[in-house]
C-alpha cells in the first residue's frame, strides 16, 4: 500500500464524530433522539458492511433498500422519510436536509436512476428499489466529473445544498435539455442556494457537458 | 406525523376495498391513497393530513400510456408528470398538456408527481396548511381568516364567503382545455367523470374538493383525438422564472381557417378555486376573426363577474392580459 492509499492513512476525525464526541453532552440535550444513534452509528462507520439498522419499535417494517450498490436490511418506522432513513438509520450524511417539505431540493437522490426529493418519500415505498446518494457518485479521491466541475468552478460557498445540486446536475445529464445555460436554470431550480453561488453552478455544468 | 399503517394492496380490488372504509375520501380521511406523496407527505408533516392507513398504489398496473383506437390517449393514473410531458404523442398532439406539467414544480416534483395525485393536488393557501389557523376547507365551519388575511396568491373565480383557496395544479388547466375524462374504479364499480365534473366549488362546503368517495380509486384519464391543425399554448406567470405556482395561467387549444376561428377551448390556472375553464371565452372567440380585439374581448368575458380581495385584485387585469397574450401567440404559432 502507498502512503496515498486512504485504507494506510491512520483515522483522523471527521468534523462530525468530533461533534458527536466532544458535544454528546450539550448535543444530546438538544436532540435527545437521535444524537446516542448517529453516535452510535458513527462508532461503527469503519465496517460500513451494514447488513441490519433501525429501531426495534413498534410497528417498523423490515425492508431492503440497496443504497449505493449495496443492500441495507433496515426496520422502519412508517412516518420515516426516505431521507430520514438515509440520514439517520443508514448514517449517510451526504445528504441534506433542507426545508423538509420539497422546496428546496437538499434532499435530492436517485431512485432507480431518476432524481426525487427524498423528503418528500417514505421509505417504505422504496423497499428493493436502488438509490444513490452524493456518497455513491465518487470518492475524494476519484470523484464524478460533476464533482470535479463543482470543485474546479468554485460551485458553492457553504456547501449545504451542493450534494443536491450535484445529485441533480447528474440526473440532469441524462435528461432531455437544450444546450443553452435557460435551459440548465431551468431543470435547476428546484435546487435552491441560500449563497447564490448560480453562476458557478450552472458553469460546472456546461463545462461537464461539453466533456462529455 | 400523525402514526399510521403503510399497506401495499396486492390489485386495485384490494385498495379499493381497503379504501371504501374510509369516512370520506375528502379533507381529513382516516385512509389516503399515497402516489408520488409530493402533497400527501407535505401535508401529513403540516399535520393537515392524518390518515391512519396509507395505501401505497405505486406498483399497481396503472402506469402505462396508450393510444386509444379512437386516436386518442389513456394515461394510467400513476405515470409520472415527467414521462407524461416528455411522452412523444403528448408533445405532438397534446402540447398544452406537456408545457403546462414541464411549467409546474422541480424536474425533481415532476419525477415523483403522479398524474392522479396531481388531480387531487391541494391548495397552497396558507391558512389551509397552518393548523394553528381557521380554515373552512380544514375544519368546516371554523372560519376563514384569507378573507381578511393574506389572499395575494388566492382565488378571483368561483370563491364563496367560506372559501377562495386556489387550486394549485397546472397540469389540470390545460387537461380542462383539452377535455379530458377521468376514470374512476370504486366499490359500486366503474365510472367516467367529464373533467368539468370532477372537481367541485367550494360553496358551503369547502372540504369537498371532488366529487370522489371513499374506496373511489382513479384508475386513468383519457383524452380525446386531438384536433387536426389546433394551435396549443400554455402561458404562466409567476412571482419567479421557475419553481412557483402561478399567479395567473391560461392554456388555450385553437383552431383557425381562413384567419377565423372555427373552435376554441379556454382554461385559466391560479385564478379559481377549481382549474377554470372558461366557455365564456369559448363563446366569444368561436366564429370571430382571430385578432387583438376578439382576444381582449374574450378575456373581458373570461374574468367576467371575477371577485377581487383585498390583496388580489391585480389578478383580474393580470389574467386578462394573459390570457390575451396566449391567444395572441398561439394565433401567431
Amino acid at each position: 500500500m502507498s502512503d496515498d492509499d486512504p485504507k494506510s492513512r491512520p483515522p483522523s476525525p471527521t468534523r462530525r464524530k468530533f461533534l458527536l464526541t466532544s458535544g454528546s453532552g450539550v448535543a444530546a440535550s438538544l436532540v435527545a433522539v437521535y444524537v446516542p444513534a448517529l453516535a452510535e452509528r458513527a462508532a461503527e462507520e469503519s465496517h460500513t458492511d451494514l447488513t441490519s439498522a433501525g429501531p426495534n419499535i413498534e410497528g417498523a417494517v423490515p425492508i431492503t433498500l440497496r443504497i449505493n450498490g449495496k443492500d441495507h436490511k433496515l426496520n422502519v418506522e412508517p412516518r420515516t422519510t426516505l431521507l430520514d432513513c438515509i440520514r439517520e438509520t443508514v448514517v449517510l450524511t451526504g445528504t441534506k436536509k433542507g426545508c423538509d417539505h420539497g422546496q428546496c431540493g437538499a434532499c435530492t437522490v436517485h431512485v432507480n436512476g431518476r432524481r426525487v426529493l427524498s423528503c418528500l418519500n417514505l421509505a417504505l415505498m422504496h423497499d428493493g428499489e436502488e438509490i444513490t446518494t452524493v456518497e455513491g457518485l465518487g470518492t475524494p479521491e476519484a470523484m464524478h466529473p460533476m464533482q470535479a466541475s463543482f470543485l474546479a468552478c468554485d460551485a458553492y460557498q457553504c456547501g449545504y445544498c451542493t450534494s443536491g445540486q450535484i445529485m441533480s446536475a447528474v440526473a440532469l445529464l441524462k435528461e432531455p435539455c437544450g444546450p443553452d445555460d435557460a435551459s440548465v436554470k431551468e431543470l435547476m431550480s428546484g435546487n435552491i442556494c441560500r449563497c447564490g453561488a448560480y453562476a458557478n453552478i450552472v458553469e460546472a455544468i456546461q463545462q461537464v457537458r461539453k466533456n462529455a | 406525523m400523525h402514526i399510521f399503517k403503510f399497506i401495499r394492496p396486492t390489485d386495485a380490488a384490494a385498495a379499493i376495498a381497503a379504501a371504501a372504509q374510509s369516512k370520506t375520501a375528502q379533507q381529513g380521511a382516516d385512509v389516503r391513497f399515497m402516489g408520488g406523496g409530493t402533497t400527501l407527505i407535505d401535508l401529513m408533516k403540516l399535520n393537515v393530513e392524518t390518515p391512519d392507513r396509507v395505501l401505497d398504489i405505486n406498483r399497481l398496473p396503472l402506469d402505462k400510456i396508450e393510444a386509444t383506437p379512437d386516436g386518442g390517449v389513456k394515461i394510467g393514473a400513476t405515470v409520472r408528470n415527467s414521462d407524461l410531458a416528455h411522452h412523444p404523442k403528448v408533445q405532438k398532439d397534446y402540447l398544452v398538456l406537456s408545457q403546462a406539467i414541464l411549467n409546474g414544480a422541480s424536474a425533481q416534483i415532476r419525477n415523483m408527481a403522479t398524474v392522479g395525485g396531481n388531480l387531487l393536488q391541494r391548495t397552497r393557501c396558507v391558512y389551509f396548511r397552518d393548523t394553528a389557523m381557521s380554515c373552512n376547507k380544514r375544519e368546516p365551519g371554523s372560519g376563514c381568516p384569507a378573507i381578511i388575511g393574506h389572499n395575494r396568491t388566492l382565488a378571483i373565480l368561483g370563491t364563496s364567503e367560506h372559501c377562495i383557496a386556489t387550486n394549485p395544479s397546472d397540469m389540470s388547466v390545460a387537461m380542462a382545455a383539452l377535455e379530458a375524462t377521468i376514470y374512476v374504479q370504486g366499490p359500486k364499480g366503474s365510472r367516467a367523470i367529464p373533467f368539468a365534473d370532477f372537481h367541485l366549488l367550494p360553496g358551503n362546503t369547502p372540504h369537498r374538493e371532488t366529487v370522489l368517495d371513499p374506496g373511489d380509486l382513479i384508475t386513468h384519464v383519457t383524452l380525446p383525438p386531438p384536433v387536426v391543425g389546433s394551435k396549443q399554448l400554455y402561458l404562466k406567470l409567476r412571482d419567479r422564472a421557475s419553481y412557483e405556482f402561478a399567479l395567473v395561467s391560461a392554456a388555450v387549444v385553437l383552431t383557425i381557417a381562413s384567419g377565423r376561428i372555427t373552435r376554441a377551448r379556454i382554461a385559466l390556472g391560479g385564478v379559481g378555486t377549481k382549474p377554470w375553464r372558461s366557455p365564456e371565452a369559448e363563446g366569444v372567440l368561436t366564429g370571430k376573426t382571430a385578432n387583438e380585439a376578439t382576444f381582449r374581448q374574450a378575456a373581458e368575458a373570461a374574468l367576467h363577474g371575477a371577485k377581487p380581495q383585498s390583496e388580489n385584485g391585480f389578478k383580474i387585469e393580470l389574467a386578462k392580459r394573459c390570457l390575451t397574450y396566449a391567444l395572441r401567440t398561439a394565433a401567431a404559432s
